[in-house]
């Protein structure tokens, strides 16, 4: 048996230490940037092989941390004590800008309201309003919808708009962008938050403080709920890592990012 | 007509309204996947990895991930579900081991998925190293295949009648001997039974390798046990909540879901058309 | 010298054999090692009956009350469905199927049993939850009667199967003594023949809750996913299972969140192996009580 895992062992190191071997893992925000580079990079530069894991920002820190992954996805900055748990791994955790985002909220395109103010927000998500009423909008119940406590999208949202005030309870929590986007588009109270790339024609996007999200408001930070979206990798990249970190930095990288709905630097 | 005859009568009707409810729900599922999914499947979504932002191309890598994770488990588990049935029958042993035994079977067998799925995370993937990839996939759904392969092999072997392992000892074989070569060549079909049955079980499921095996995009096919895979349950789930182009993922999750309906419902198929074969031979 | 080679054999199959005990025990440690940081954090009484799930706030929250009722709701819910279906289409089978009938109803049954749960939770995403949310004008298609609707009808061939088998176990003669007293068929199908396997019924019914409440996928994706006490069968709910599939991802190997959830895993393994037990007590009986060996 032990021989037997020696060999796999062995294997596995054949197969995951060659060069062109690539992990990526985290936000489900940067998802399909990562997705849609790592595929064109994958067409560019035959001898990569990359593959790409959602699940979160904080488990794409966490797995390059502990060192099962290469670059990790993040919709938000890595947190002081992640930086500590690095630090104490002998990791130095470097941060690459790849894109902007703003979070856009969205309802039911039959929703007639067209701007929230970020107190407004904040008090739909943390108290019992339950009329869309009061904010001047249709006779019907607001169902608010979250994303899971655990993920980027909602560190971001909680810090910028909540100021860490607790969503009320009853919330539906999903566990991804296209959940929320696919539920509000099929329910006529809800509201929801999601990446700027995941707003669609099946949903109405609401102003915050009059100020719409798109791609310019948010590149020029005039949109209130504007974030960075990283990849870090572990200490400077070198090899088919910095090729690819190189890649999605460039024009062509930056078009992806753009065709995916969300703000290229360039 | 009599009271009691129309009670007999409306109790009937009632069954018979249970019955019908029943295959016309799980009908009605398998219609409405059928005749969204039908006209997605074709060559090229059967050969093709996934194409622009998953919403072109085919699921081959998920096929292929599949197929990898299925025989890893079954090659773990066939061992020692077999050499468990064997024992249990074979070797007689006392009777609080075979309650014992029995009793952790039959648990094991109850354990929510999603729990296995956090086992094998903890001790394949984090203790024993072997990170995300289909060797820590494969052994977790082993562990969920092994109660299905020990029933099953249990049942082919105590329909080996006596009679048989009688005379082998009779002519002077030793009890391995007899083992190997009479009683299992003799429930080799059931046990066979077992292992579809399993093959279909472990196919399908999502929740163990949501942390130990699965990864939403890879570059073509996996080239060691220790690569992250796609995989056909996996890449239903990701497809409906994941992605920037829910309309075109959700057609492409109509034809995964065909696709791995058709491949688990033939596999159990196949599995109760060989139990039936088997069964009426020894009844004849 | 083949004496040895028989020993070291039986030996080795001996082994093997404890396999599943050796899994389920290390299933065991593994919750319980993972599990109990938490419990030096939070009470076991705050952990169970505590009202607000928030493991990210600041500070957290760990009270797994919402998820628990949650959990029993739609598994309740899932009864209301599989029992009669299931039990109802195993007499339907046992009683009235002629022998054409029962080849084919009975395998399929068994086949529609294999159907991945994934499927069922796609089926119920992308057609059932809009066609509820339409039909009774719901706020939202995701919420607990989805969940039941879908749960259930995933449990009931489960129920039919194992049902079915107990019927088949129950002696001929019971049934040609009624017929002598004088009963005609229903009654002696409600009056002698139920009774009989009633235990064996139970059994079926004990597994297929056990199957709901352990499922995974289908609720992670139909269930809506709010951590608040269910007050109606159309709220959103945020079943244990659900919990962990979905947040276990993002929570960092080692945090009270990532032992938390462990615990939640803990107490359904509990609740399942309770139920696994309970089983297995009552067919023990029933097997007793028809004097059957097996």
């Amino acid at each position: 048996m032990k021989k037997l895992i020696i060999t796999l062992m062995a294997l596995g190191m054949a197969g995951t230490s060659y060069a062109g071997k690539v992990v990526l893992q985290g936000s489900t925000t940067v998802l399909p940037i990562a997705q849609k580079a790592a595929e064109v990079f994958m067409k560019n530069n035959p001898d990569a092989d990359l593959s790409v894991r959602g699940g979160g920002s904080g488990v794409g820190i966490a797995s390059i941390i502990d060192g099962t992954c290469d670059i990790a996805d993040s919709s938000r900055a890595i947190k002081p004590d992640e930086l500590a748990k690095a630090a104490k791994r002998g990791r130095d955790l470097k941060a690459h800008l790849i894109a902007m985002d703003g979070i856009t909220h969205i309802v039911h395109p039959s929703n007639t309201i067209t701007n929230l103010t970020r107190a407004q927000i904040k008090e739909i998500y943390t108290s019992h309003a339950t009329n869309w009423k009061k904010y001047g909008g249709p006779d019907l119940k607001i169902v608010v919808i979250s994303r899971d406590s655990a993920s980027g999208t909602f560190e971001a949202f909680s810090e910028m708009v909540l100021d860490k005030k607790k969503v009320r309870p009853d919330a539906i929590m999903q566990a991804s962008n296209q959940a929320i986007a696919s539920i509000v588009s099929r329910t006529p109270g809800a509201i929801g938050y999601v990446g700027l790339g995941y707003v669609s024609t099946s949903v109405k996007a609401v102003s915050v403080e009059g100020i719409e999200s798109t791609k310019d408001t948010v590149l020029k930070n005039e949109y209130p709920i504007t974030r960075p979206l990283f990849m870090y990798t572990n200490g400077k990249p070198e090899g088919m890592i910095k090729k690819f970190i190189d890649f999605v930095k460039s024009a062509e990288g930056q078009k992806i990012v753009n065709e995916e709905g969300f703000v290229g630097l360039k | 007509m009599k009271k009691r005859d129309i009670f007999q009568k409306l109790g009937f009707g009632v069954l018979g309204a249970c019955m019908a409810a029943n295959i016309f729900f799980l009908g009605t599922i398998i219609f409405f996947i059928a005749a969204r999914g039908l006209g997605v499947i074709n060559w090229e979504f059967l050969t093709a990895a996934p194409r622009d932002s998953m919403t072109a191309g085919g699921v081959a890598p998920a096929i292929v991930g599949t197929f990898y994770l299925t025989l890893g488990a079954i090659l773990f588990a066939l061992p020692l579900g077999v050499a468990s049935a064997v024992y249990l029958t074979e070797y007689s042993p006392k009777g609080w081991i075979v309650n014992l035994l029995r009793i952790s079977i039959n648990n094991l067998a109850g354990v929510p998925s999603v729990v296995f799925g956090l086992f094998g995370l903890t001790v394949f993937v984090k203790y024993l190293g072997f990170g995300v990839s289909i060797l820590s996939g494969s052994l977790t759904l082993g562990i969920l295949a092994l109660p299905v392969i020990i029933s099953a092999s249990q049942e082919a072997l105590t329909a080996v009648p006596q009679s048989i392992r009688e005379a082998s000892l009779a002519l002077g074989a030793t009890q391995w001997e007899t083992i190997r070569r009479v009683v299992l060549p003799a429930a080799l079909p059931g046990i066979l039974t077992g292992v579809i049955l399993s093959v279909g079980r472990v196919a399908g499921e999502t929740a163990p390798i949501l942390f130990t095996a699965a990864a939403f995009y890879v570059k073509g096919y996996p080239h060691s046990p220790f690569s992250e895979v796609m995989a056909l349950p996996y890449h239903i789930y990701a497809l409906m909540t994941e992605g920037t182009h829910p309309e075109e993922q959700t057609r492409i999750a109509y034809g995964s879901s065909l696709l791995l309906l058709m491949l688990v419902l033939s596999v159990s198929m196949l599995a109760i058309y060989i139990r039936a074969r088997q069964r009426k031979t020894y009844n004849a | 010298m083949n004496k040895k080679k028989e020993r070291i054999i039986k030996y080795l199959f001996t082994m093997l054999a404890f396999a599943s005990l050796a899994f389920l025990v290390g299933i065991v440690l593994v919750l319980f090692k993972e599990a109990l940081p938490i419990f030096t954090k939070v009470s076991p009484k705050d952990f169970l009956l505590g009202q607000s799930w928030y493991p990210t706030a600041e500070p957290a929250e760990f009270g797994i009350l919402p998820l628990i009722l949650a959990s029993l709701l739609v598994t309740l819910g899932a009864l209301v469905i599989c029992v009669p279906l299931g039990v109802g289409s195993a007499l339907y089978l046992h009683e009235l199927a002629g022998p054409r009938q029962r080849a084919v109803l009975k395998p399929v049954i068994e086949i529609l049993a294999s159907v991945p749960s994934i499927v069922y939770g796609f089926f119920g995403m992308a057609i059932l939850a809009p066609m509820l949310q339409n039909s009774f004008n719901l706020p939202i298609g995701l919420c607990a009667l989805t969940t039941s609707i879908i749960l259930g009808v995933m449990a009931t061939p489960t129920v039919a199967s194992i049902a079915e088998d107990a019927l088949s176990y129950v002696p001929r003669s019971f049934r040609e003594a009624s017929f002598a007293v004088g009963a005609d068929r229903w009654q002696t199908l409600t009056k002698v023949i139920i009774p009989a396997a009633g235990s064996g019924i139970s059994t079926a019914i004990i597994l297929g809750m056990s199957r709901a409440i352990g499922e995974t996928m289908t609720v992670l994706m139909v269930a809506g996913g709010s951590a608040v006490i269910p007050s109606s069968i159309f709220d959103p709910v945020r079943p244990m299972t659900a919990a962990i599939a979905a947040e276990m991802g993002e929570a960092s190997v080692g945090s009270d969140h990532y032992n938390a959830l462990f615990a939640i895993a803990l107490i359904l393994f509990l609740i399942t192996f309770v139920f696994n037990i309970a089983a297995e007590l009552i067919s023990r009986r029933f097997r007793l009580k028809l004097g059957l060996s097996r």
